[in-house]
């Protein structure tokens, strides 16, 4: 512990420093934070730290242990390599954000308890959507506002789920669970929606792609492998899981073969990789575990990797449609590099996501979950083509669109050097990731029938695109966007709710009308028969009803005298 | 706006030729993905597989598995890109989707 300050909280306090920096002093101090608490954490031991009492609950701010360990480094390495590829920006909101949510997410994979974990996954909501808000535009305004009610809402039933937890067992600790009462569902949800399950997904490519060039790269790091730490801490072998993981590994790809927005589509694979972690984490063995710890470790470079060279795109050209690209390699060729490791490092022999991902897969087949196992092949397949080569071919070849821009700024270009090494040592000496998992690691990755059937998937998923690119099956890149289930609450909510109004409005106003007619037809009638025409006018006793009156009141003041 | 040509690689008029702009080359590179799929295939009597199930045992499994799951997988994105297609400005009207700064 650094100054004795929990891991996630120095990022945080450390961000309020920022605006007080000059210039390169502030660039300086921004790579140097998460680099001392890499540090910190590196020394640092087993257990729980800071825990104290309230009211009757246990606090526990810090828990530090195997899982938690893996998360909280690939964390700290996400931020440093993320603020190195945005020196470039000297946004201070966006600054401050980058720091704060980095540490919110660290300090929710440290939260060894149920409000704390909390109050860092709402912290994150907050943070995160500054780096959505930072690109000033319209469309990234109304998509941060849809990405932030929906990450609080996930805070909210989060702590419903911890209220209810803690009434009926009188303690917040964040420990596993057991799917069963309405407490552990709420808080199953309230993962699953940082997690993107199948439906509760929108916010992620929806939000994602709005960000800046460098926001991006900072958001794809957290909040989803922050989800998938909380539900490897909490739900590990839960069945239910197995099968919400395999529709996530499958269904997202579809949409990401068809996307044009090509950080889009990085989104949407983000979301398809998501789908093998929680395949692991339902799977539950010591093996898938620490394949879910291991892909999210993997996952994270080559997906800052990908994102950082699509956000190098879009400082540059304005735009990541495929639609408007192509031919980049030309006057990006650094880039182009840097993005041809990234598509490696998903899942080829001697890069990162090989070694990471091979465990998830064997887990699957070992757990004899033979369709399982056959959809997250496809899926394999599948995100290489467009993650990989559907990226790289439409960014950098493919048509050339004629335009020249220059290659992306110096620290960018750093940025993505630093990650193609993480990307490589990873993947050329798994022993180095696999000694940091939580359980013990006996697995070698580099069998032989294992390195010969991984090209062969690729080798021939590359066959499969140069086929169908070739004789013009691929679909067309368009400018269009495709529906995707946020259109119940961008298009069908609004209408229905507008409907609603329209219809109330009107039942409104209408039975105010029958109202005022009643009011009308009343008064009319009184002064038809009330009224000085009227025929009780006509017998009006004025003199006699000031005599009652007269008698009325002197009879009052005899009682209240006597 | 019409989707770009996917055979057209050319640099501008003026500019140096790359060696990807002449179309042989591209020819190329296409046959040399299918020699060395072919001889992926080939290797598969000399090695000793570890099937989990049975049909990851089948000759060229990965092979055949990869590519029909990647020509399915675009040929059915292909047709529900028809269905899901809609114009960029579908859920605000006149507005575009704003990727005009970084």
């Amino acid at each position: 512990m650094l100054w004795g300050i929990p891991p996630g909280l120095l990022l945080i306090l450390g961000a309020l420093l920022v605006p007080l920096l000059p210039g390169a002093w502030r660039k300086a101090y921004m790579t140097i934070l998460p680099l001392a608490g890499l540090w910190a954490l590196a020394g640092a031991e087993n257990g729980v730290f800071y825990s104290f009492t309230f009211f009757t609950y246990e606090i526990v701010p810090v828990r530090i242990d195997g899982l938690s360990l893996v998360f909280g480094y690939i964390f700290h390495i996400a931020a440093i390599l993320s603020v190195v590829f945005a020196w470039h920006n000297d946004d201070t909101v966006e600054q401050m954000a980058g720091l704060a949510y980095a540490g919110s997410g660290i300090g929710a994979v440290f939260a060894g308890d149920l409000i704390t974990l909390f109050i860092y996954w709402e912290a994150m909501a907050i943070t995160s959507v500054f780096m959505i808000w930072a690109r000033r535009s319209d469309a990234a305004y109304r998509a941060g506002m849809r990405y932030l009610i929906i990450q609080i809402g996930s805070g909210v039933l989060l702590l419903s789920g911890a209220i209810l937890m803690a009434h009926q067992t009188g303690s917040v600790a964040f420990e596993k669970m057991t799917l069963g009462d309405l407490a552990t569902w709420l808080i199953l949800i309230a993962f699953g929606i940082k997690c993107a399950f199948p439906f509760l997904h929108n916010w992620l490519p929806d939000a994602y792609p709005e960000a800046t060039a460098t926001g991006t790269v900072f958001l794809s790091a957290f909040t989803t492998k922050c989800a998938v730490y909380v539900l490897a801490r909490g739900f590990p072998g839960t069945e239910l899981l197995i099968y919400v993981g395999a529709v996530m590994a499958a269904f997202p790809l579809f949409y990401a073969a068809i996307e044009n927005d090509l950080r889009r589509v990085l989104a949407y694979s983000l979301n398809n990789q998501l789908g093998f972690m929680v395949v692991g984490v339902g799977i539950g063995s010591a093996l898938a575990i620490n394949g879910a710890a291991a892909h999210a470790f993997a996952h994270i470079l080559y997906k800052t990797l990908l994102f950082m060279a699509m956000g190098a795109v879009l400082y540059r050209v304005g735009t990541v449609k495929a639609s408007e690209l192509g031919g980049l390699y030309k006057s990006m060729p650094f880039t182009t590099a840097f993005c041809i490791i990234g598509a490696a490092s998903i899942s080829t022999p001697l890069f990162a996501g090989y070694v990471g991902k091979s465990l998830t897969l064997s887990a699957a087949a070992k757990g004899e979950y033979d369709a399982i196992w056959l959809i997250l092949m496809f899926a394999s397949a599948g995100i290489f083509l467009v993650s990989g080569l559907k990226i790289v071919y439409f960014a950098f070849f493919g048509r050339d669109s004629g335009q020249r821009y220059r290659e992306a700024p110096p620290n960018m270009l750093l940025g993505m050097g630093l990650t193609t090494l993480f990307c490589i040592a990873i993947g050329v000496y798994s022993p180095w990731l696999y000694s940091l998992l939580p359980y013990e690691v006996d697995y070698h990755p580099y069998t032989v029938d294992h390195v010969i059937n991984q090209l062969q998937l690729l080798l021939f998923t590359a066959l499969a695109f140069a086929i169908l690119v070739r004789y013009g099956m691929f679909p067309r890149v368009k400018n269009t966007i495709n529906l995707d289930f946020d259109i119940t609450y961008r298009k069908w909510l609004p209408a229905a709710y507008r409907w609603g109004i329209g219809l109330t409005r009107d039942g409104w106003k209408s039975i105010l009308q029958d109202l005022r007619n009643g009011v009308h037809r009343m008064v009319a009638y009184m002064f038809r028969h009330h009224g000085p025409e009227g025929i009780l006018a006509r017998t009006w006793p004025t003199g006699s009803m000031a005599l009652w009156v007269a008698l009325l009141l002197g009879g009052f003041l005899l009682i209240y005298y006597s | 706006m019409t989707g770009p040509d996917h055979t057209s690689t050319q640099s501008p008029p003026g500019e140096k030729n790359y060696w990807l702009d002449d179309r042989q080359n591209v020819d190329k590179i296409f046959w040399v993905v299918i020699v060395v799929c072919v001889a992926l295939m080939l290797v598969e009597p000399f090695y000793h597989k570890h099937p989990y199930f049975g049909i990851d045992g089948s000759f060229g499994f990965y092979g055949w598995f990869g590519f029909l799951a990647c020509a399915g997988l675009v040929l059915v994105a292909r047709a529900l890109g028809r269905i899901l297609g809609r114009r960029e400005d579908y859920y605000r009207p006149g507005c575009d989707r704003g990727e005009d700064n970084g």
